[in-house]
């Protein structure tokens, strides 16, 4: 018995147990002594859950962009990110002049969704140009190609958008009708943190219920399966190719005004790099190439995040410790990685027929 | 009257590899056609050709008198060729339902889609009972029902088999050309490729054999079956 297992000792192994059991108690001994002295009482905590729904909603609509077209290509589209940005961008301009006008102010509802239209046209005509132009293109070629182009066009969104728009940043403006607090169950939750979410949620069933009930989604889990044989069916793969992208680009768009609405603050070129990493981390944590992980995983991220540094860091002793909230939502990333590659809804990552 | 499939002088390259040296056929209107032929020969190759999945560098394909040489595979179904690719090729995380749904995705006209459900729920009994399970558990036999049910949804007038009864117990391989007959009754051309040389010449009208690409026999399915070189190749007799 100790024979066998001292010939089946591999230092790989042996250090990725030693780590996964320090992870694990990192968090635990964390968890502990944060709760045990009490450092934050129950309000407080829902506070951070609710602002995590909030900001994991707007990951899963990101993230849903990602593992939709991973399922479709086998491929991670880094300009996702960017196309985010593009509809947020966009609909600032037209979000300052509203609120300027008047408009927004008396006519919320109304204005937000001409935002939403204009931020959701300009993402998912981005997205299907991006795809026509960087990806049709390499559609055969080994994979690391149209990663390759994925971040040039990255980079060529990033900078149209600076020479246009220039490098400042630029705010939304606060809408009168979102602001305010809801009172649930004797906890106050800011308005616009409510709307988003179920906003958010309601696109998400609408999502599902595209890929799994209509025609068009029936025909996208099957190209993702076997494009070959969808062609057999008279399925036009290159037009359910394109309306993949579409539908992640509207996703995104909608996102970016979310977004807008929750954080007004730090609109500007680059703001699509982090939510785009970020949202990717959440589609790889619920099972990336899956329309449920992506949405689970995105939520999950928001309140981890949120609510992970209080309780865990700062239990051990760490100062600062909402400055390391994009470090504790990357580390999570490593530590799937390491432990469950597949995420947590097990869709298998091997590679398999293109 | 123009045949349903002619093939004229077809060359078919896979990159530099030479897979089909120039071969020609025809299937007529209500005809069962087989080719035979060893593993290589070019028999999935000739049907991937004929289903636009491939493109022949030489020759053309003419379906009733069109020219379709060269028209994508995703179009030819809107033309009336179906295909039950090797292997069968179910969506293995479809349901048993979606995926004749996928078989039907050429089609807007509801009524005819709703009989053509009933068919092949009469033709193949199980599918209806398994209906809604998704088609990666469903045993070979069943996903080839599914895959034939499937080409049938598109209601095509040429149906293109290619191997139906790789990997099936004899009993089931029965069973399908059963349907098949079934189906070329009911006024489907059926162009077949088989390995299983006896069951296919059985059902067939006529055949053609190829070797290395090239048809080096043709004639009605019963003289192939009495055909010396047939019965020593491919039906295992001396």
């Amino acid at each position: 018995m100790l024979k066998r297992y001292i010939e089946r000792f591999s230092w790989v192994d042996f250090l990725l147990k030693l780590f996964q059991v320090l992870a694990l108690a990192a968090i635990v001994i964390g968890i502990f002594n944060t709760l045990s002295v009490a450092r934050y009482s129950s309000d407080q905590w829902v506070t951070l859950i609710f602002a995590g729904l909030a900001q994991g909603s707007i990951y899963a609509l990101i993230a849903l962009g990602y593992t939709l077209v991973y399922g479709i290509l086998l491929m991670i589209n880094f300009a996702h990110g960017d196309v985010y940005m593009a509809g947020a961008f966009t609909s600032v301009f037209l979000a300052d002049s509203f609120a300027l006008s008047g408009f927004l102010a008396s006519h919320p509802v109304l204005a937000i969704l001409i935002l939403l239209l204009v931020a959701v046209t300009v993402s998912m005509v981005l997205n299907v140009i991006v795809e026509r132009v960087a990806y049709r293109p390499l559609r055969g070629a080994p994979r690391l190609v149209p990663l390759i182009t994925a971040i040039g066009a990255s980079f060529t969104i990033e900078y149209t958008f600076r020479g246009l728009y220039g490098a400042e940043f630029h705010a939304y403006p606060t809408v009168p009708a979102l602001s305010g607090i809801i009172n649930i169950a004797g906890y106050e939750i800011p308005r616009v943190q409510i709307v988003v979410l179920v906003a958010a949620v309601v696109l998400m069933l609408g999502l599902y219920f595209f890929v799994e009930r209509t025609k068009i989604g029936k025909a996208m889990r099957a190209v993702s399966e076997d494009k070959e044989v969808a062609r057999l069916m008279g399925i036009n793969v290159d037009k359910v190719i394109m309306i993949t992208f579409a539908v992640g680009g509207a996703l995104a768009g909608a996102a970016g005004v979310f977004n807008g609405l929750f954080r007004p603050q730090g609109v500007f070129f680059f703001m699509g790099f982090i939510p785009g990493i970020k949202a990717f981390t959440a589609a790889v944590l619920g099972g990336i190439g899956n329309v449920p992980g992506a949405m689970v995983g995105g939520l999950f991220l928001g309140v981890f995040e949120a609510v992970g540094p209080n309780l865990i860091l700062e239990g051990l002793g760490i100062p600062a410790v909402n400055q390391l909230r994009d470090a504790f939502a990357f580390t999570l990333l490593v530590i799937i990685l390491i432990f469950r590659p597949q995420g947590i809804f097990g869709e298998r990552l091997a590679e398999k027929k293109a | 009257m123009a045949a349903m499939l002619e093939i004229n002088n077809i060359h078919t390259y896979y990159g530099n590899i030479h897979a089909l040296k120039g071969i020609s056929l025809t299937v007529e209107e209500g005809e069962i056609v087989t080719l035979i032929g060893a593993n290589g020969a070019g028999k999935t190759t000739t049907l991937r050709t004929i289903s636009g999945l491939l493109k022949p560098r030489e020759g053309n394909v003419v379906l009733e008198g069109e020219d379709i040489t060269g028209i994508p595979a995703h179009k030819l179904v809107y033309k009336g060729i179906a295909m039950v690719p090797e292997g069968r090729g179910v969506f293995a995380k479809l349901s048993v339902q979606e995926n004749l749904e996928m078989g039907a995705y050429s089609r807007s006209d509801k009524n005819g889609i709703k009989d053509d459900f009933e068919r092949v729920f009469a033709l193949f009994p199980r599918l209806k009972e398994r209906r809604s399970q998704v088609a990666g558990t469903l045993s070979g036999g069943e996903q080839q029902m599914l895959a034939t049910g499937r080409a049938m949804m598109a209601k095509p007038r040429l149906l293109l088999l290619d191997e139906p009864s790789m990997g099936l117990a004899p009993v089931l391989v029965e069973s399908v050309f059963d349907a098949i007959e079934q189906i070329n009754r009911e006024g489907t051309t059926v162009l077949l490729v088989e390995q299983n040389a006896l069951m296919a010449l059985s059902i067939a009208n006529r055949g053609y054999v190829l070797q290395t690409g090239q048809i080096v026999l043709r004639d009605k399915a019963e003289a192939l079956k009495e055909n010396e070189m047939v019965q020593k190749a491919y039906l295992g007799m001396e």
